[in-house]
């Protein structure tokens, strides 16, 4: 029986990361289908943050990804100027300790070598950069490349620029395949779209999609929440967050860790997050993860003891093991992409997960080694 | 410990008084929590004493049943069982190993905090007023309905000489009459609702004598004030430049779409709008409570489904003063009752059960006919503002909604910013709503009121002394 294939590329996923590999997609001449069970961006691109940083990744395949990946964002944000929100506004990383410093610089002084351009940041020049810090800090590092978008107008603008079909309000239930094991498309509760090739961009359900096509992808859920206070006149410039955070990020432990990321918006607001547990997806409010925000960002800037808070909202990661994502072919499923796993940086890492899922489907040589990336690496089985 | 077990009551509208009143009854001590400088709530807001007025009668006919509640709250407070602490802004209630911690802010600047531990608590917060845009409606002089009804009853201060009061709802009248009374001249009270919609479901009116001879004797009221009411009618726009001059209202068809041809002008110099009421949920919903609808949803005690949690009045659905007394008098004596280690006897609150049964059963027949009409977005032109916090227009909802993939309030939200302001959609959710053409979710707010990060830094921490016990 031979079915007429209703498009080159199902994308399932209408997030951050959904939208950039549509559009490098249909980019690169392929006819793109997006679908989603929610609306676009209703997933965790819609409850998180836009930091698109290189500031707190070390050296490796994730510094090379977010290289990439902030220089395509450097040529969206020409492209689409105030519509998504980009500004490279910069970020600040603030060292609270001479050991701090210490240690802060030698982190910096490895970014440099892989590409990273660092700048160390002298206490009276600290305050030129940022004059409402609290007084007494030993130094800082200022990272130029540091950017920030903001991820739903992001994901609807980039979506809507590629072209692609749109089919929003739709579950995938299944991936169908051929005799063979290769992939002809998905099954949703709204019809079947047919096609040789389905990406993976489901995010923290990632797991379960891949679930659909019989192999493992360990992708697991981490909290985090974002306090939201009331407009302000520029008050902080850069993206500005107290050295310690970037040992949170690389951690194992499933312990309560907060770290305070301060940062002004075009709009007024300023954003402090984000905490980071892991509780699986339990939406419950959690007084000690939004006190240790408040208690980080106040350490940091006392201006904001008497600036209100308006609001709280809380996303859910999709973490891996490894804190890599998952982005490329899957070798057990012939047609199967995955673009998903990125945890705490998907909006920032998702222009170069778009570029080289692009690259993937034609057959292109991809612009990084996508080993590090391999969504088999965990060597998991068939289930 | 041998310290009596204490409740929070948070709201001292009717049904948090009522609650107050009949647990301190019942031996438990109370901490009655309220953001207003007096009791009362919403229907009983007093005069302020200053002014005097010399009949305030005149505004309450509830209100020998006020003077009850107000004397047992004294005389308790008196006795030291109930402690009432007004100005006292709650933005937070934290559940921690089954005990409580109401997180408060003193008001009016809602800067330095004050807290408050219980063994249980209940949540009275009321409702909100619902307004639907249209243009003009953010001119000066454009005012709620229940605003109105609180100038009045609050300061005895009336804005314009001429109103008119228009929209939907069983607050119109009381409103229409009330500013009547008070000598201002009601140019029309305009009403979307059908009034042969009231015929069809007089059975659960028959049932509520009490309520059809209210509303008898509000439309004898507005006959006798002169007060011209147009039935299915509705505001298309206001006019003015720098503040309200006149309305043009129009009537609607049947399937509630504005005739055309029927348009007409009506000056004035203050419309009162209203659209109904919503419940506040807010603390209710970070507690982790499940609502029902828009309102938290309780059992037969008025208990939440989180345990020590009770809720009562409009915070459970919208239904006037005498069903929020009934559901307080209920969660107060349910309340006391567990806290006593006594198994609540549903027998001991019969007649406020009874009286709460069927005044549900009336508000529930009451609220399709108090619809707004169904095609009130298609009057909502793309340059109106909708979110008033963030200065959204209705266009720019509709490109969200054509263009950009957006589904329901949430991502309306995040790609235009609606709801995202000092508000926190609370005003604009239900209008955001209807335009995008999506459900009304519960609008996840964590914060019952804006806190400054310097508490919510130290909320909640143990101090020293708590670490010794
Ligand atoms: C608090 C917080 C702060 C953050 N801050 C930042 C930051 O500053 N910078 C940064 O880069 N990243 C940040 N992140 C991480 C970032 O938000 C995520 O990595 C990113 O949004 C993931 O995008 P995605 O497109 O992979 O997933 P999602 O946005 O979750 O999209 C996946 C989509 O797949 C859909 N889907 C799933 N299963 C199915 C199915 N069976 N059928 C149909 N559709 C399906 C979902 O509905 C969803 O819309 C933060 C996250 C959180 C929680
Ligand atoms: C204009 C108008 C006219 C009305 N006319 C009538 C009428 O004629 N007949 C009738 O039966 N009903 C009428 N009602 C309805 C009546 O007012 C309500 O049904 C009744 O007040 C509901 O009582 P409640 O105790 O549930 O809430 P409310 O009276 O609203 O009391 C809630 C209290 O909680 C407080 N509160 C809320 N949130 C917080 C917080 N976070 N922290 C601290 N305190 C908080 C508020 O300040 C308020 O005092 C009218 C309402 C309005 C607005």
């Amino acid at each position: 029986m031979s079915k007429r294939l209703t498009c080159d590329v199902v994308v399932v996923g209408a997030g951050m990361a959904g939208a950039a590999c549509a559009l490098y997609a249909t980019r690169a001449g392929l006819d793109v289908t997006v679908v989603d069970r929610g609306p676009v961006a209703g997933g965790t691109t819609g409850a998180g943050e836009g930091n698109i940083l290189v500031s707190d990744k070390e050296p490796g395949p994730e510094l090379d990804l977010a290289l990439l990946s902030g220089r395509l964002w450097a040529e969206l944000g020409a492209e689409f100027g105030k519509s998504v929100e980009y500004e490279a506004k910069g970020g600040v990383v603030v060292a609270t300790s001479p050991s701090g410093l210490t240690a802060l610089e030698r982190f910096a002084d490895g970014q440099r070598a892989a590409g990273v351009t660092a700048q160390p940041v002298a206490p009276d020049a600290l305050y030129d950069l940022e004059p409402h810090l609290a007084p007494g800090l030993p130094g800082a590092v200022h990272y130029p490349q540091d950017s920030q978008v903001m991820p739903a107008l992001a994901a609807a603008h980039l979506l809507k620029a590629s072209g692609a079909r749109l089919r929003t309000g739709r579950t995938v239930t299944d991936i169908l395949r051929t005799p063979g094991g290769a992939v002809r498309g998905v099954r949703t509760d709204g019809g079947d779209l047919h096609a040789p090739a389905v990406v993976n961009a489901a995010g923290t359900w990632g797991a379960a999609l891949a679930a659909l096509a019989g192999v493992d992808l360990p992708v697991l859920p981490r909290r985090g929440f974002v306090l939201v206070t009331e407009p302000l006149p520029r008050m902080v410039h850069h993206k500005v967050y107290a050295a310690d955070y970037v040992a949170d990020v690389a951690s194992d432990s499933a312990a309560l860790q907060t770290s305070p990321v301060v940062e002004g918006t075009a709009a007024g607001p300023v954003l402090i997050g984000a905490s980071r547990e892991r509780v699986g997806f339990d939406r419950s409010f959690s007084l000690p993860a939004v006190r240790a925000l408040a208690a980080g960002a106040t350490r940091l800037f006392p201006f904001l003891e008497r600036v209100r808070a308006m609001r709280a909202y809380l996303g859910f990661r999709p973490y891996m093991p490894d804190h890599l994502p998952a982005i490329g072919p899957d070798p057990r499923v012939p047609g199967l992409h995955h673009a998903c796993g990125h945890e705490g940086a998907g909006i920032g890492l998702a222009t170069g997960t778009g570029q080289l899922i692009a690259q993937a489907l034609t057959e292109k040589a991809p612009d990084l080694d996508l080993t590090p990336f391999r969504p088999d690496r965990f060597g998991g089985q068939d289930v | 410990m041998t310290e009596r077990p204490h409740l929070a009551v948070i709201g001292a509208g009717p049904a948090g008084l009522a609650a107050t009143v009949a647990a301190a009854a019942r031996g438990v001590r109370v901490t009655l929590i309220d953001s207003a400088a007096e009791a009362g709530g919403q229907f009983y807001r007093q005069p302020a004493a200053a002014l005097r007025a010399r009949r305030p009668q005149a505004l309450h006919h509830q209100w020998r049943t006020w003077e009850r509640l107000r004397d047992a709250l004294a005389g308790q407070v008196e006795s030291g069982r109930v402690m009432h602490l007004t100005d006292h802004h709650a933005w937070l209630v934290e559940r921690q190993s089954g005990r409580f911690t109401v997180h408060a802010l003193l008001g009016p600047e809602q800067e330095e905090p004050a807290v408050v531990h219980a063994d249980a608590t209940v949540l009275a917060t009321g409702g909100y007023e619902k307004v639907l845009p249209f243009p003009g409606w953010t001119l000066p002089g454009v005012v709620t309905a229940g605003g109105a009804q609180a100038m009045l009853k609050g300061a005895l201060a009336v804005s314009g000489p001429t109103a008119v009061v228009a929209g939907t709802g069983p607050l119109l009248l009381p409103v229409a009459t009330g500013l009547a009374a008070a000598g201002v001249k009601v140019a029309a009270l305009v009403e979307s609702a059908d009034p042969r919609d009231f015929v069809r479901r007089t059975r659960a009116l028959a049932a509520q004598p009490g309520k059809v001879g209210e509303g008898a004797r509000y439309a004898a009221r507005l006959l006798r004030h002169r007060v011209r009411t147009l039935v299915r009618h509705t505001v298309v726009e206001a006019h003015g430049t720098g503040r309200i001059e006149a309305v043009t209202v129009a009537a609607l068809d049947g399937a509630g779409r504005v005739r055309p041809g029927t348009e007409r002008r009506i000056p004035c110099d203050t419309l009162a709008v209203g659209h109904g009421m919503l419940p506040h949920t807010d603390l209710a919903e970070t507690l982790g409570c499940r609502l029902d609808g828009p309102g938290v949803d309780v059992d037969g005690d008025q208990r939440t489904d989180v345990p020590g949690v009770w809720a009562a009045g409009e915070t459970t659905g919208i239904g006037g003063a005498a069903l929020a007394l009934a559901e307080g008098h209920i969660a107060g004596c349910s309340a006391a009752a567990r806290l006593n280690g006594a198994a609540p006897d549903p027998h001991a609150w019969a007649a406020a059960a009874k009286s709460r049964n069927g005044l549900r059963e009336f508000f529930a027949a009451l609220d399709p006919v108090y619809a707004p009409p169904a095609h009130w977005a298609e009057q909502v032109t793309d340059d109106t503002v909708v979110c008033r916090c963030e200065e959204v227009t209705g266009g720019a909802i509709r490109e969200a909604v054509a263009d950009l993939g957006a589904g329901d309030l949430r991502t309306v939200k995040l790609l235009t910013r609606a709801g995202m302001g000092w508000c926190q959609g609370r005003v604009c959710g239900p209008a955001v709503a209807g335009l995008a053409g999506c459900g009304e979710t519960p609008g996840r707010r964590p914060f019952a009121r804006p806190v400054p990060l310097g508490v919510l830094a130290r909320a909640g921490e143990p101090k020293p002394s708590d670490a010794a016990q």
